[in-house]
């Protein structure tokens, strides 16, 4: 486009219409003049109702700024028919210096770092609250089959536990395969290939299959939950179930926790079926053992408890999930980033309690010789 | 008012399968003009404006913003032409994760090539214009009282210097002191700047003191006239709507020698 605005020496001359658009060219103007201000500065504006408001601010501000250091701007000719309305505008009130961010270094330090135990503090505040608060509904309300929400929990098994069995069939199926593979190779040499049967046997049942299942369940369920919680939050409807009376840990959270109690085991189950058959499938592959040898061999290779030292850790992993999904989604506050940002804290605390509780379940079975 | 129309809404009519919004709705609206349309609940108002705006193509018809017809342009022209106006949503429509200096330089640090000064300085401007105070820039959405995000979200509006404004339902939620403030900012804007402003409401008292002209949807059909003209009209359904209890408290009387 031509050049609409021409700053010269002490002079500023505005040829044709500056728009919005065209902002950044009046402004790189007004900067050359605002670096070495001139004595005297004469304005000359071809057409002063085709400046746009915007445009017209900066031009306003960088004269009130060169006058302010010494430059007598004059106007040769019609002044922009904004400016009295911008006269008006900046004469308003005197703009209140945007204090704050003042911060020497070694004290923002130590305040943002108290900043941060305080917060820490007291999200483990809320996670106790929320704890005992819950036990609180449970015990009160749980005082009949009535209270349970049982169509509530029918749905949530639904979307946790039966949706969930393809994916996590399949991944137990390609972990145990890769795991027996692995130790195929690795016990060929001693010619014991046949423990890998019960390596890949007691690898799924004791640990592999529930943790795959409860990582997989972290990751779809427990983002689903503080999602759905967190929506619900930002919209009011959590104060909604409140003020008509109705308890939200009841009525959101507790059938929750149960539908995962109740599909976790589930799920783990399936993942040690795919798991074991897919064992089966890799050692049939690649020692030529067929399927009823590997039957035979599995049930002398694990004892009474391999199986239920397992499943039994199914319904306490559950709990974790959605205990920290639920929590954080009723901790959103404010806004959509809030929601992101405890969405993803979720699935990665989820994981790490799984993994935590996971390894205090190895020390105790260890002790008590399950 | 003969001037070349900002917004010509020609025989539009929008369909949803067998239910019919629009069937043929048409009306003009000039420069510098404050446009009201109001309308029953499902009468297709925000079908209506989605349309003006362009993110809705209608069924049949066209809608010409400055002359030139929306309905048949190219996406690259479009956007053009979004430039020239500004809107505002019911619920703001805020960017929750912004703050507010972050919410109205958005649009104009995505279509002018500025640096940080010059946009704060903006961002003073506009803030200056909605009257807010300037503490409010570091503010997150959601620490504002509801006027505050009506008049953030018009700063918004107002940051590429539109010839245009839509005001979806402007000052439902206000209470009465501060929805006269809006409207009273309303028509300021429109003297200072010559906006043409296009309104959907509710609120009789804003239509009363701000809209110049006023569009009913009743029927699938428009009918455009003054207010007064409008209050007059003895459809039953506008009779209901400004002759109701509310209508009365304002003391909008549609018979003749009355007073309006």
């Amino acid at each position: 486009m031509t050049e609409a605005v021409i700053a010269e020496r002490d002079r500023l001359r505005i040829a044709g219409p500056v728009r919005m658009d065209d902002a950044a060219a009046i402004e790189a103007g007004l900067r050359a003049l605002l670096d070495a201000p001139p004595a005297a500065l004469t304005v000359e504006v071809a057409d002063p109702g085709s400046l746009d408001i915007g445009p017209s601010w900066l031009l306003h501000r960088a004269l009130a700024t060169l006058t302010a250091r010494g430059t007598s701007v004059s106007f040769d000719g019609p002044v922009p028919e904004h400016f009295a309305y911008l006269d008006g505008l900046a004469a308003r009130r005197a703009a209140p210096a945007a204090a704050e961010t003042s911060r020497a270094s070694l004290v923002g330090g130590l305040a943002a770092l108290g900043r941060r135990i305080e917060l820490r503090g007291q999200s483990w505040y809320e996670a106790l609250t929320y704890g005992g608060q819950l036990l609180a509904t449970a015990a009160t309300r749980w005082t009949s089959v009535g209270r349970l929400r049982i169509p509530s929990v029918v749905r949530h098994v639904h979307e946790t536990g039966v949706q969930a069995i393809p994916i996590v069939a399949v991944i137990a199926f390609l972990i145990s395969v890769i795991s027996a593979y692995i130790g195929a190779q690795q016990l060929r040499p001693f010619g014991a290939e046949i423990f890998t049967v019960d390596l890949v046997a007691i690898g799924v049942l004791r640990e592999l299959g529930v943790l795959l299942t409860a990582i997989m369940v972290a990751g779809r369920s427990g983002s689903a939950y503080a999602a759905e919680l967190g929506v619900m939050k930002l919209n009011d409807e959590v104060d909604a179930l409140e003020s008509m009376g109705m308890n939200p840990y009841e009525l959101l959270v507790l059938p929750r926790i149960l539908a995962l109690v109740i599909s976790m085991p589930l799920l783990t189950v399936v993942a040690d079926a795919m798991g074991l058959a897919g064992g089966a499938a890799l050692t049939s592959y690649l020692l030529d053992l067929p399927w009823q040898q590997f039957v035979a061999r599995l049930d002398s290779a694990i004892g009474d408890t391999t199986f239920w030292a397992g499943l039994v850790k199914a319904p306490v992993f559950g709990v974790l999930i959605a205990l920290t999904g639920t929590l954080r989604g009723l901790q959103v506050r404010e806004s959509s980033r809030e929601l992101g940002r405890l969405t993803t804290v979720a699935v990665v605390q989820s994981i790490f309690l799984v993994i935590l509780a996971d390894a205090m379940f190895a020390i105790l079975f260890l002790e008590i010789d399950f | 008012m003969s001037a070349v129309p900002v917004i010509s809404v020609r025989d539009v009519v929008n369909r949803f399968g067998r239910q019919v919004v629009h069937d043929g709705v048409s009306f003009d609206v000039f420069p510098g003009e404050v446009f009201g349309i109001v309308g029953g609940s499902g009468s297709g108002k925000s079908v209506l404006l989605r349309t003006m705006l362009g993110l809705r193509r209608p069924t049949a018809g066209a809608v010409e913003l400055e002359g030139r017809d929306i309905t048949a342009m190219s996406d690259a022209e479009l956007r053009e032409v979004k430039r020239r106006y500004g809107v505002t949503f019911q619920h703001g429509a805020l960017f929750s994760s912004l703050t507010v200096a972050e919410n109205i330089t958005l649009p104009v640090a995505e279509a002018v090539d500025l640096d940080e000064p010059a946009l704060e300085s903006l961002v003073e401007l506009r803030l200056r214009m909605v009257g807010l105070p300037l503490e409010a820039a570091a503010k997150h959405p959601a620490q504002l009282s509801g006027g505050m995000v009506k008049r953030v979200a018009l700063a918004r509006a107002l940051a590429l210097d539109p010839v245009l404004l839509f005001l979806d339902e402007p000052t439902a939620g206000l209470d009465p002191i501060a929805a006269a403030e809006f409207d009273s900012l309303v028509l300021y804007l429109r003297e200072t700047l010559r906006l043409t402003v296009v309104m959907v409401t509710h609120d009789l008292d804003t239509l009363a003191r701000t809209c110049d002209r006023v569009a009913v949807l009743v029927d699938g059909k428009v009918i455009v006239d003054t207010l007064e003209g409008i209050v007059a009209n003895d459809h039953p359904w506008i009779r209901q709507y400004f002759h109701g209890a509310r209508g009365r408290a304002l003391g909008l009387r549609g018979e003749a020698g009355d007073g309006a």
